[in-house]
């Protein structure tokens, strides 16, 4: 089809979560875990694959819907954890390949169809996250924490001037300031290394910036990694301590995650690295 | 999958900044016959402009 499809006012659409391998033991994992607005999963099989599909109203997830839900933080929310409810219950059970965010169909036989003619891709997809999880790793630089660890700035000249002190406190700051992001750089830098032999593929994300990154300092490194799941822990372990002697730089991973960063296809992933 | 990966998987609240990371830049994209797909995220354009741009756009941020 070249053009978009109109769904018709108060027409139901099909929304689709994630594609696995049919006959995985996903439907146990759908019993009682509602879609979005709760309605009920289900799965919509084509071949060897099948997606994980519940239908939603076309007057919230066409265009127009989709908009005023993506403008509004607390529909937006409720939209991604829902998604994200659906495939992490279905990746406890069998290999999903998760889709992107308001990924919608007019009806069941279309997203039949798209099956069918992405069968090749989905599969070598599936083969190569089956066994896997995705781990994210961030990196902030927090130049207030540093000067708080090291206690902080450095003796000034009580003798000097007002002007004087000032100026040696804004140095203070500023080298602080410096250090810290080289700090933080060079912990960014080491993660590759230390997890070289155990991850299997890496994605870098922008750093996190904005309203929703609360976290204290800045984000200068977000990064996700496909790791086998049985190394989940020897990733951990790899990079536990990075950054325990650096003062102002700060370590976080998250997941085990379902491999969303890995779900797109190779050719539009960035920094994949083997 | 090891037990242990399994409980962490379920029942533990992700940030939603972490989540919109994936959700919006990764998972399979579609094209094609879909009605409708946030690939093109400039479409939003409102209060959450700042926010979804700060996951998704390659242009550092304006702040």
């Amino acid at each position: 089809m070249t053009e978009e499809a109109v769904p018709a006012a108060g027409q139901e659409m099909s929304y689709v979560y994630a594609v696995c391998r049919a006959g995985t033991p996903v439907e146990t994992a759908l019993a009682g875990q509602p879609g979005l607005e709760g309605a009920p999963l289900r799965t919509v099989r084509a071949g060897e694959l099948a997606a994980l599909v519940s239908s939603v109203p076309s007057v919230s997830y066409g265009t127009e819907g989709v908009k005023a839900q993506m403008e509004d933080l607390d529909r937006l929310e409720v939209l991604a954890r829902t998604h994200h409810a659906v495939v992490e219950a279905a990746y406890e059970h069998a290999a999903v390949l998760p889709m992107r965010l308001v990924t919608v169909y007019l009806d069941d036989g279309r997203v039949g169809e798209m099956l069918g003619a992405r069968a090749p891709e989905f599969s070598a997809l599936l083969a190569r996250l089956e066994g896997h999880v995705e781990l994210g790793v961030k990196i902030y630089a927090d130049p207030r924490e540093a000067v708080a660890v090291t206690g902080g700035a450095p003796e000034t000249d009580t003798a000097a001037s007002p002007g004087r002190a000032y100026l040696q406190r804004r140095r203070s700051q500023q080298r602080n300031h410096r250090e810290t992001y080289r700090a933080a750089g060079s912990v960014a830098a080491e993660v590759p290394a230390r997890v070289d032999g155990i991850a299997r593929a890496h994605v870098a994300h922008r750093p996190q910036q904005g309203d929703l990154a609360q976290a204290a300092g800045e984000n200068i490194l977000n990064d996700a990694y496909l790791v086998q799941d049985a190394q989940a822990d020897a990733f951990r372990a790899a990079l536990a301590g990075l950054a325990d002697d650096v003062p102002g730089v700060r370590v976080e991973i998250t997941g085990p995650w379902a491999p969303y960063s890995f779900a797109t296809p190779p050719a539009a992933a960035e920094g994949d690295t083997r | 999958m090891s037990e242990d990966s399994v409980e962490s998987l379920a029942g533990r609240q992700v940030a939603l900044i972490d989540l919109l990371d994936r959700l919006l830049n990764g998972g399979a994209v579609l094209t094609g016959d879909l009605v409708l797909s946030v690939a093109d995220v400039d479409l939003v354009h409102i209060n959450l402009r700042a926010v979804i741009r700060s996951v998704t756009s390659d242009e550092p941020a304006p702040w």
